[in-house]
């Protein structure tokens, strides 16, 4: 006996990833993983993983799957969205839950994610964990590098997803609070390597100007939309080193900002780096989003980033049994049939 | 020791910049500055790359902050510690044919020279490793000489094929997957650079020196069909002496 999740959809970038490979900049290879780590680790404890488990992250659209397992456990954590199970069984109904919570399933289960709200990211957790052998120590899929995760690649409709565990056990549900929604995100950025190639009007127009997050995104990086901005010493620097976070000014003027399948070397000017407390909260905007910079000293990077462990320290706390018992609803299905029907349209 | 400058790269990060060029004399710099910091095992360091002019050093911000590493790097400077890389060279099959390098007759045109002549300029070169970077294990070897310096492609190749070598301006690349890639491509390996389930047998690093030992296309042919070149057996590679993965010569 074996279990997976058999895809129908995957949606359209979805990878196994966990909290990354660090340590291999130096060969070349970006530690990758989650590009919002609290949500990923909030999903894993909704189901009782460790919290740096492997996880699905599914960037812009959710997957659809059916369960060809006894029963299994997942959660998602991240972006808002309704999650449609399809049940043949009646003895136990399916319906639609909100994102945040576990949920229980069992074989021949249809399960369909909604449209996101809230943030382009949507993590997956399975209790016990997803069967795919770590490469150089992580689970995370690396895509350009073609290895990590489900054969090195996104998912793609069809696929099998082995599960760890051919079952799991009945038990109450759990539920964390979403990270709340995010206008006008205003990111925190530290003065970059090459800060002092641009002019002092161009340094000032990055922190006063409103940037909207581009079409144009991946694992590695995101493009931002807004007036260009103008090197004073050109455009081409011998490469250096860059982190995740990196903002990048090209020939063009439009800021690339590198996410965490970056390059590990590049030629562009950095004009800024992106705090590592914000990474996340930057991932997570939608396409279209509205963003400025502003510049933190050190210390107040510092600051931040003690406020992000203390949050994920935290959220264990924040486990909240649900209460509903899973009945019939059906309120819910009716619902549920709704978005479902809108699912489809989506997909299709 | 010569200037440097110490710059954040985030609250993650730092660089240690000797200079704005790339310059043999930086770059030597840089390597042995990464391996003293490795075996001092610096606190919160979780790893140093070389670049062709800085060195960039991530670290734990939850151990320790930009301004402490900054004063412990400062202080290897202050000791006037000896930095001292070490060096190993490495001989690299390559098979200089027209068939798999779709460069090499263009390029050895606007040398001035038969194939058979770059051939034998390229492989008579002893590069240096400057740095690894872009694509997984891959090398950017410098320098070449004048009459081999020639620009980039005006328009980039879609894709070239794992093991591709190639040049622009004064540097060597080999390309351990295939990518897209505007480098004129002149010969190809078939050993592999970096094998994702062996990362322990990852060889070239910075500072290591890379010689090109000519093979012909049956020893190339032969050598490939053992999966890209991991785990040629030696006698292959008769002739290419230590050419193997994980072995120096």
């Amino acid at each position: 006996m074996s279990a997976f999740l058999r895809f129908l959809d995957p949606g359209p970038l979805t990878t196994v990833q966990d909290l990354g490979r660090p340590g291999l900049h130096s060969v070349g290879i970006p530690s990758c993983g989650a590009m919002d780590a609290t949500s990923l680790q909030a999903a894993n404890l909704l189901v009782g993983n460790r919290p740096e488990a492997g996880c699905l992250e599914c960037a812009g659209a959710g997957p659809s799957f059916i369960v060809e397992a006894e029963a299994a456990r997942v959660a998602f954590s991240g972006a808002e969205a309704s999650i449609v199970v399809s049940r043949q069984d009646q003895s136990i109904a399916g319906g639609t839950s909100p994102t945040g919570r576990s949920l229980f399933l069992q074989r021949g289960d249809v399960v369909r994610v909604g449209a996101f709200k809230g943030s382009f990211l949507l993590y997956m957790a399975a209790e016990g964990g997803f069967d795919v052998a770590p490469v150089l120590g992580s689970v995370s899929t690396y895509v350009r590098g073609a290895f990590g995760g489900f054969e090195g690649r996104p998912l793609a409709a069809e696929d099998r997803l082995p599960l760890k565990r051919e079952s799991v056990t009945r038990r109450g549900e759990f539920s964390l609070p979403l990270a709340a929604p995010e206008d006008n995100l205003k990111i925190r950025v530290l003065e970059g390597q090459q800060f002092d190639h641009f002019l002092p009007d161009a340094a000032e127009a990055f922190f006063s100007r409103e940037y909207f997050v581009g079409l144009q995104r991946n694992r590695m990086g995101m493009r931002l939309e807004g007036l260009p901005l103008h090197h004073a010493r050109g455009f081409n620097i011998a490469s250096d080193g860059i982190a995740r976070g990196s903002i990048q000014i090209p020939g063009d003027g439009a800021p690339l900002v590198l996410l965490n399948e970056h390059q590990t070397t590049g030629g562009y000017p950095k004009i800024a780096t992106v705090v590592s407390a914000d990474l996340h909260r930057l991932a997570r905007a939608a396409v279209g989003a509205k963003l400025s910079f502003v510049k933190v000293s050190l210390e107040e990077a510092a600051a931040s980033r003690r406020e992000l462990t203390a949050a994920l320290k935290g959220l264990p706390a924040q486990l909240t049994p649900v209460a509903e018992p899973d009945g019939l609803r059906p309120e819910l299905l009716l619902e549920a049939n709704l978005i479902s029907g809108a699912v489809d349209a989506l997909v299709a | 020791m010569s200037d440097f400058r110490i710059r954040p790269a985030g609250d993650a990060a730092l660089v240690v910049e000797f200079g704005d060029a790339i310059d043999r004399r930086h770059s030597e710099l840089v390597v042995a500055l990464a391996e003293q910091i490795r075996s001092e095992r610096v606190r919160g360091v979780i790893e140093t790359t070389p670049t062709f002019r800085s060195l960039f050093v991530s670290f734990d911000p939850d151990e320790i902050g930009h301004d402490e590493l900054a004063q412990e790097i400062a202080a290897i400077f202050d000791r006037k510690t000896r930095l001292t890389p070490r060096k190993r060279r490495w001989q690299v099959p390559a098979c200089y044919d027209p068939d798999l390098a779709p460069d090499l007759e263009d390029a050895a045109n606007k040398a001035g020279l038969t194939v058979r002549q770059f051939a034998g300029r390229h492989s008579s070169i002893v590069f240096y490793v400057y740095m690894l970077g872009f694509l997984p294990g891959q090398p950017y070897l410098g320098d070449l000489p004048d009459d081999l310096v020639m620009p980039r492609l005006a328009s980039p190749r879609p894709r070239v094929e794992a093991g591709s070598i190639g040049i622009a301006m004064r540097m060597t690349c080999i390309f351990p997957r295939p990518t897209p890639c505007g480098l004129r491509i002149i010969a190809r390996t078939p050993i592999s650079l970096f094998d994702p389930e062996h990362p322990d047998r990852r060889v070239i690093e910075p500072g290591d020196e890379v010689v090109f030992q000519p093979i012909d296309r049956r020893d190339f042919e032969q050598a490939a069909a053992f999966g890209g070149g991991i785990g040629v057996p030696p006698h292959l590679l008769e002739g290419v002496k230590d050419a193997r993965f994980g072995r120096p010569a």
